[in-house]
């Protein structure tokens, strides 16, 4: 703080030094924010919001609308026509898409929470031989892209005779290494052993003790969990456009890419199904924003 | 990074505790049915608990990862079921002579660097606005997690008509400053073009999640670290480089990480932002195919299984090099800078 000058300058000078003073020595998330932070991220919000904004603008719109310069920002009164459109489409099957959608991403998130809750609890809580390697084997699992094995996947769904099917998108997302690892490690900090040992003392199973120990102190784990698992399996394109692209049983990520082929594309007819199918989403962050940004900043400090 | 527990002593042996202690009766004659059940449960049920997540890795997950090295090796192609057999080692001899494979490693890793080198340095400049105190502070990360969870099929679908080259907002905007005035530009026309606009549409997904890994490492640096720093007199921008970026090296380098496996993957904004998505050509003359398109063109639309294979594997570990260098230049940049 010595550094400060005395002798008066002109005002805007003065300002940038005064808060300079502020800052030294204090820790950024101590300082208040000033204007200029507040003018950024509002920058920073419009960029990430526009895109949406603009999609659900030609969504509702006519074909007209994109011809435009400058470019149309103000919302038309068309959503429903061309959602009629899209839901009429004969080879894309945009309703029978989301029902799929839901279906997979509600599988895999319950499946997702149920297991990896159960071997997160194993892995933390209960003794057995081995626990240590198998541990150490689910957290190498954590760095493989197992994209690289669609190849192979893709054979092995075709032995099955999954292809083409939704348990070929469900199974392979029932339980992951990340979930497992996720789960142990939150069980670890906050479920007490001495709970644990209490219980087995009154003759409490396993189970039993998941279902009345375990289970009620994880919720706010489950949410995080649920909430990316929902997000990550709603959004995935790759898998699901090998496996079930071409088929009836496409999910909605599959559906909208079919709006997009062919030889001339009909945008408000895509961004109306793509929007559809991203509103999902929205509400998730909505009502689960909280959760799902305190589940990213736990899986940066934790990894 | 286990349990503080003691070594896993083989278990069952100690399990006479308090009133449950009927383990030593077992040796002696038929166990009832309370003691076989308690038996198992102390036992096996951990394994019971633990099976689902390796019965499914090992099939879904390993299986087909090992599977794809033997596939590699073979004639698989999914229109001539009749030929099959060994191919040795001809699928990876193909993949060097392969022109279409060399031109998508080259798009790949220019769209990976237009991507991921402003994707997190605006993640930083983004986290550390947030790393202030502010109002409504949580409607400002949700807000920035908006592009995270919007699917990458719709966001790619809004930024081709952004980019398209008569009436898209990009062109409408350069204009307002001048560029491209005589002719727009045609975004899909040549690499240096496509390249930007696939990586503004990664860069757009991706620096919002970033910045949230960021912020959570910043505000784990300890507080009297800045106050060292106050003798410095170092400003808001200086104290971000000097203290900051050094303090949370650890984290940049796991996103640098990410970003690698993720931008050496990138498959949806290559795959529609072609107008002829189904082709998976990545352009008229495969100016931004990347690989994992080409691997998905020569397995499902070529047919051809195990080159396809033989590409994952070359991707795998074109991925693991690239990882270890960007992890080696990350650690020198990020820690012994001296601006």
């Amino acid at each position: 703080m010595s550094a400060v000058d005395t002798t008066p300058r002109q005002p805007a000078a003065t300002t940038t030094r005064r808060r300079r003073a502020a800052l030294m020595g204090r820790a950024p998330q101590d300082t208040p924010a000033g204007v200029g932070t507040y003018l950024l991220l509002a920058t920073t919000m419009l960029f990430a919001a526009f895109p949406l904004y603009w999609m659900f603008v030609i969504a509702t719109s006519d074909d007209e609308a994109l011809a435009q310069l400058p470019p149309a920002v103000v919302p038309g009164d068309r959503f429903l026509v061309n959602l009629e459109e899209v839901f009429s489409l004969q080879d894309v099957y945009f309703a029978a898409s989301l029902i799929n959608s839901v279906i997979v991403s509600t599988v895999v998130t319950v499946s997702m929470l149920f297991f990896c809750s159960l071997a997160g609890f194993a892995f933390a809580k209960l003794r057995f031989a081995g626990s240590r390697w198998l541990m150490l084997f689910v957290v190498l699992t954590l760095t493989v892209p197992n994209q690289l094995g669609v190849v192979a996947l893709y054979i092995v769904m075709g032995r099955l005779g999954w292809n083409g099917t939704l348990l070929a998108v469900i199974v392979p997302g029932l339980v992951t290494a990340f979930g497992v690892f996720y789960m142990r490690q939150f069980i670890l900090n906050t479920v007490p052993d001495e709970l644990i040992e209490s219980a087995r003392m009154d003759g409490a199973t396993t189970m039993r003790v998941y279902r009345s120990i375990v289970l009620p102190a994880i919720r706010p784990a489950l949410a995080v969990l649920g909430l990316l698992t929902f997000v990550a399996t709603w959004n995935d394109f790759q898998w699901p456009l090998i496996t079930l692209g071409g088929t009836e049983y496409p999910t909605s990520m599959v559906a909208i890419s079919d709006l997009a082929s062919g030889n001339y594309v009909i945008y408000r007819r895509v961004l109306a199904g793509a929007f559809v199918a991203t509103i999902p989403l929205l509400i998730m962050l909505f009502i689960g924003g909280r959760q799902i940004v305190r589940g990213i900043m736990e899986g940066a400090v934790k990894s | 990074m286990s349990t503080t527990r003691a070594a896993p002593t083989p278990s069952g042996r100690h399990t006479t505790n308090g009133r449950n202690g009927h383990g030593d009766d077992m040796a002696r004659g038929r166990s009832s049915w309370p003691d076989r059940l308690y038996r198992f449960d102390t036992r096996y049920m951990p394994y019971v608990l633990i099976a689902p997540f390796f019965l499914i890795f090992l099939v879904f997950g390993l299986f087909p990862l090992v599977f794809n090295g033997v596939i590699a090796l073979r004639n698989y192609r999914l229109d001539d079921p009749t030929l099959t057999g060994w191919a040795g080692l001809a699928n990876f001899r193909q993949l060097f002579g392969d022109e279409d494979f060399w031109n998508a490693l080259y798009n790949t890793f220019g769209i990976f660097l237009l991507s991921s080198v402003p994707q997190l340095l605006l993640a930083l400049i983004v986290a550390s606005l947030l790393n202030r105190r502010l109002r409504a502070q949580t409607w400002w990360r949700v807000g920035v997690l908006l592009p995270y969870v919007t699917p990458i099929v719709a966001s790619t679908m809004v930024f081709s008509v952004f980019f398209s080259r008569d009436f898209g907002m990009a062109n409408w905007v350069l204009g307002l400053f001048g560029i491209g005035d005589r002719e727009p530009i045609n975004w899909r026309a040549d690499k240096m073009h496509a390249w930007i606009a696939i990586a503004t549409m990664v860069n757009w997904k991706w620096i919002g999640y970033n910045a949230l890994l960021y912020l959570a490492a910043m505000q784990s640096i300890p507080r009297d670290v800045y106050e060292a720093a106050a003798v410095d007199g170092a400003g808001p921008w200086r104290q971000l480089w000097r203290i900051t970026v050094p303090m949370i090296q650890p984290v940049i380098v796991f996103t640098v990480i990410l970003s690698t496996i993720g931008g050496f993957q990138l498959f949806i904004e290559p795959m529609l932002f072609d107008l002829n998505a189904q082709a998976a050509t990545g352009g008229p003359n495969g100016e931004w195919q990347t690989i994992a398109q080409l691997i998905y063109k020569v397995g499902w639309k070529d047919l051809n299984l195990g080159y396809a294979a033989a590409m994952s594997w070359a991707l795998f570990l074109i991925i693991l090099v690239v990882a270890g260098i960007n992890t080696l230049l990350t650690n020198r940049l990020s820690g012994g800078r001296s601006r």
